[in-house]
C-alpha cells in the first residue's frame, strides 16, 4: 500500500505536471494526506490522489470503504455534515479549495456533484434543471434557459421520458427517472468538474448505456470521477481506476493496468470477486 | 460464510416458520384490535366532551341573539322639545362658530325630557296602563332616549311628526318575557314592579314585542347603563387590533430566529442554551407575561395603559416560543438531502433556505401561527394584568386606545350582577369568540391545503 501511495505522491506536484499515468493531461485534481473523521471515528486515511483532466477516474470498493466520503471531499460537501472533519490538503488546478477566503459557492459551481441517494427538489422537472444555470446566472433569457433544460434532459436519456410534463413535480418519477434528473441537473450548470456518485445504480441497461455514453461525450471537455460498483463499468467508462479498502486508497493506475494487472493482492481479490 | 449456514440449521426450517409465524398471528391480531378500541374510545370520549360544550353554549348562547323590542310609534312633541330649529350656517360666519352654534343646540336637544316622549311612546299601544312613568320606562332601555335624540337630530324635521319605531326592550324586561324570571316570586323580589311585568305581558300578547335578531351585539360596545344594548364590537376591534400586532410581530420574529437558529447557528453551549430557554418560555404561565408586560411596557416604556398595543406585545411574547418550536421542528423535518442537493449546485445557504428548505415549512409555520393566534385570541389572564379589564364605553380607533378583548369582555359580563341577563350574554359572547376560532382555523386549513397543492 505505502509503495502505491509514495509513488503517486512523487508523480504529482502542485503544479500542474503530467502524470505518469496520463502523459500529456494536466492534473486536475489533487489531494495530499486527506483524512476524514465523522466525530471520534476515522473513515478516511491518508488519502493522495491525483486526477486528471479530461478523463474518466472511477473509485471502486467494498460498500463503506469511503468512496462518497471522499468524493465529498472534492467539493466541500463534507462541511455540510455535522461532525465531520477533513485534513489534508485538496486541490483544484493547483489551489487549496479549503483555504478559508475560497468561497465555497463557486467551488460547488465549477466542481458538481451527482448524488448517491437520487434527490430532486420538490418543484417541477423543469425548476429541478433549471435552477443551477438561473441562480448562477448562466443564462440572459428564457429561450436561453428552455434549451439549457431541453438538452440537459436530453443528454441524460430522459427529455423524451418527461418532455410532455416537463411542468409536473420531480419527485413524482420512478427510481430511475430521478436519478437521470439528478444528472439533467448536475450538467445544466456545466461544471468542469463533474463527482457522479453511483449515477447508474438504479439504472436499466439501456438507460446505463445513454449515462455512459454522456460520459463519454463529457470528458471531451470535463474531469470526471464516477464512483460504481460495477467492475464492467468501471472498465467500460474510466481510463483512470483508484481502489479503496477501508477508508484507505490502496491502488490506483490506468483502469486496464488495474483491471488486468493490479499490482496489489487486495485489489485482485476485489475485482476478482473474491471478497466485497 | 461458512458460519451463516452452520448457524442456519438452528433456525426453524420451512413448516415449522409457517407455524410460529400463525402462533405469533393471533397474539398480533389481538393487540392491534386493543389498540384500535382504545383510540376510538378516546377520540368519542374527546367528541362527548366537545359535543356537550357546543351544546350547553349554543342552548344558552343563542336565545340572547334574539331581544325583545318594542314596535310603536313616536311623537316628535315640540312642547317637550327644546332648542328650537337647527341654526343654519349664515353668510359669512367662519365655520368654528357654526359648528359652536350647532353644537349649543344640540346640548339643548338633548337637556330635553325625552323619557317623557319615551313615555308617550309605550302608552300610544297600551293606551289603557294604569303603570306610571318610572314602571314603564323599566321596560324599556334607558339607551332608548339617545335613539330618539339621534333621530331628531339627524332629521329636525321630524318635529311634529309621529314616526314609527322599534325600542329595545330592557335587560328586565326581556328577562321577564323570556319566562327567565320565576313568575311566582313576591313583588319585593322581582326586579320589576307589578305593573311593569303586566304592561310587558300585554305588549307581548298584544305583538306590539317581538323577538328580533340582536345586530347591536356586533355593532354597539359594552354598556353599564343599558344592559340590554350592550354588545362585543369594542371588545372585538381591541382583539382585532392585538391580533395584527401578533401577527405582525411573532410571525417575522419567530421565523427569523427559528431559521437563524436552524439553518445559520453554530451548534455550541450557547445555541443550546438558547434553545433550553424558548423551551422554558414557552411553559411558563400567561399571568406572568402579564406582569412582565405592566412592568416593562408601561412602566419602563410608559405606554398607555389598556391599550392592545401592549396587550399585543404581551401576546406576542406568549406566542413568540410557540411559533419559534414548530418552525424548527418542521424545518428539522426537511431532509438534509435536500440542503445537499442545493448546495451542491452551488446554492448559497441563503438561497437553499429561502429557494428550498423554508417553503417546505410553510404549512407547518402556517398551522404554527394559527394556533399561537388562536392561543392568543383566547387569552385573558395577562391583559388583566396591564388593565384591559377597564370598562370602556368607546370602540378603539386606534391600537393605543384603551380597549377590552373578547375574552375579557367574556369574563366581566359573567361577573356581571344583572345574572339572568348576562348569562346568556356570556355564553353568546362565547359562542362569537368559538365561531372566530373556526373561523381562523378554517382559513388556516384552506391555506395549508392550498399550499401543499401548489407543490
Ligand atoms: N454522516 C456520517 N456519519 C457518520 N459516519 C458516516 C457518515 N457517512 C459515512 N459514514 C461512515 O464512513 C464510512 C464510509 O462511508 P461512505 O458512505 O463513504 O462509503 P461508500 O464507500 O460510499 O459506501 P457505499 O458503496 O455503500 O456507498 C462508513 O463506515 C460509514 O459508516
Ligand atoms: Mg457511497
Amino acid at each position: 500500500m505505502d509503495i502505491v501511495q509514495d509513488k503517486t505522491a512523487e508523480t504529482a506536484k502542485s503544479t500542474p505536471a503530467p502524470g505518469t499515468s496520463d502523459p500529456g493531461k494536466r492534473i486536475r485534481v489533487s489531494t495530499r494526506d486527506v483524512s476524514v473523521f465523522y466525530g471520534e471515528k476515522q473513515a478516511m486515511f491518508d488519502v493522495s490522489i491525483d486526477i486528471p483532466d479530461r478523463s474518466v477516474t472511477s473509485f471502486i470498493g467494498p460498500s463503506g470503504c469511503g468512496k462518497s466520503t471522499f468524493l465529498r471531499c472534492i467539493n466541500r460537501m463534507n462541511d455540510t455534515i455535522d461532525g465531520c472533519r477533513v485534513s489534508g490538503v485538496v486541490e483544484l488546478d493547483g489551489e487549496d479549495i479549503n483555504r478559508p477566503d475560497l468561497d465555497v459557492v463557486e467551488l460547488r459551481a465549477r466542481v458538481g456533484m451527482v448524488f448517491q441517494k437520487p434527490n430532486p427538489f420538490p418543484k417541477t422537472i423543469y425548476q429541478n434543471v433549471a435552477y443551477g444555470p438561473r441562480i448562477h446566472g448562466m443564462t440572459k433569457n428564457k429561450a436561453e434557459l428552455d434549451e439549457i433544460v431541453v438538452s440537459s434532459l436530453q443528454r441524460a436519456g430522459l427529455f423524451e421520458e418527461v418532455k410532455d410534463r416537463l411542468d409536473q413535480p420531480g419527485t413524482g418519477l420512478s427510481g430511475g427517472q430521478q436519478q437521470r434528473l439528478c444528472i439533467a441537473r448536475a450538467i445544466a450548470t456545466r461544471p468542469e468538474v463533474l463527482l457522479m456518485d453511483e449515477p447508474c445504480s438504479a439504472l436499466d441497461p439501456i438507460a446505463t448505456a445513454i449515462i455512459e455514453e454522456l460520459i463519454d461525450e463529457l470528458r471531451e471537455n470535463f474531469t470526471i470521477v464516477i464512483v460504481t460498483h460495477s467492475m464492467q463499468q468501471a472498465a467500460r467508462v474510466s481510463q483512470k481506476t483508484a481502489f479503496f479498502h477501508l477508508g484507505k486508497l490502496i491502488e490506483t493506475g490506468d483502469t486496464e493496468q488495474i483491471f488486468t494487472n493490479p499490482k496489489e493482492q487486495k485489489t485482485q481479490d476485489y475485482i476478482t470477486g473474491r471478497f466485497g | 460464510m461458512s458460519d451463516i449456514t452452520a448457524s442456519g440449521e438452528a433456525l426453524p426450517s420451512g413448516k415449522n416458520v409457517r407455524e410460529l409465524v400463525h402462533q405469533s398471528l393471533g397474539r398480533r391480531h389481538r393487540q392491534e384490535t386493543i389498540f384500535k378500541s382504545m383510540g376510538l374510545v378516546a377520540i368519542l370520549v374527546a367528541l362527548g366532551f366537545v359535543a356537550i360544550l357546543f351544546s350547553i353554549m349554543l342552548t344558552k348562547g343563542l336565545p340572547a341573539f334574539w331581544q325583545a323590542n318594542l314596535h310603536t310609534q313616536v311623537y316628535f312633541d315640540p312642547d317637550i322639545i327644546k332648542g328650537g330649529p337647527r341654526p343654519v350656517q349664515e353668510a359669512g360666519q367662519s365655520d368654528a362658530d357654526y359648528r359652536q352654534q350647532d353644537l349649543a343646540w344640540q346640548r339643548q336637544v338633548t337637556l330635553s325630557n325625552w323619557n317623557a316622549i319615551v313615555e308617550q311612546t309605550v302608552r300610544d299601544v297600551a293606551p289603557d296602563t294604569d303603570a306610571e312613568k318610572r314602571d314603564i320606562l323599566a321596560i324599556i332601555t334607558s339607551s332608548a332616549r339617545f335613539k330618539l335624540r339621534d333621530m331628531y337630530v339627524e332629521d329636525p324635521s321630524l318635529l311634529g311628526q309621529t314616526v314609527p319605531v322599534t325600542l329595545l326592550a330592557s335587560a328586565d324586561a326581556d328577562n321577564w318575557v323570556k319566562g327567565k324570571l320565576a313568575r311566582d316570586l313576591p313583588d319585593e323580589r322581582q326586579q320589576l314592579s307589578r305593573s311593569s311585568r303586566d304592561l310587558a305581558d300585554q305588549l307581548l300578547a298584544d305583538g306590539d314585542i317581538t323577538f328580533d335578531f340582536a345586530t347591536h351585539i356586533f355593532t354597539n360596545v359594552d354598556s353599564r347603563s343599558a344592559p340590554a344594548s350592550a354588545g362585543l364590537a369594542g371588545a372585538f376591534m381591541g382583539s382585532l387590533y392585538m391580533m395584527m400586532v401578533v401577527i405582525v410581530l411573532a410571525v417575522p420574529i419567530g421565523v427569523a430566529s427559528a431559521v437563524y437558529l436552524e439553518e445559520f447557528a453554530p451548534k455550541n453551549r450557547w445555541t443550546d442554551l438558547i434553545e433550553v430557554n424558548i423551551n422554558n418560555l414557552a411553559a411558563v404561565p400567561s399571568i406572568v407575561f402579564g406582569l412582565l408586560g405592566a412592568a416593562v411596557f408601561i412602566n419602563y416604556f410608559g405606554l398607555p395603559r389598556s391599550a392592545p398595543l401592549v396587550g399585543g406585545l404581551v401576546l406576542t411574547l406568549m406566542t413568540l416560543p410557540t411559533i419559534i418550536i414548530a418552525t424548527r421542528s418542521s424545518l428539522r423535518a426537511v431532509p438534509p438531502s435536500l440542503r445537499q442537493a442545493a448546495l451542491g449546485l452551488g446554492a448559497s445557504r441563503n438561497q437553499t433556505v429561502f429557494h428550498h428548505v423554508l417553503p417546505l415549512t410553510f404549512p407547518g409555520i402556517l398551522t404554527a401561527t394559527i394556533i399561537g393566534v388562536a392561543q392568543a385570541l383566547g387569552e385573558t389572564a395577562p391583559l388583566l394584568l396591564i388593565g384591559m379589564n377597564a370598562f370602556i364605553a368607546n370602540i378603539p380607533a386606534s391600537p393605543l386606545d384603551s380597549a377590552t378583548a373578547l375574552p375579557v369582555q367574556i369574563y366581566l359580563w359573567q361577573a356581571n350582577e344583572n345574572r339572568h341577563f348576562f348569562e346568556a350574554r356570556t355564553s353568546a359572547a362565547i359562542i362569537v369568540l368559538l365561531g372566530l376560532m373556526i373561523v381562523l382555523n378554517a382559513i388556516a386549513i384552506v391555506l395549508r391545503t392550498r399550499l401543499e397543492k401548489r407543490r
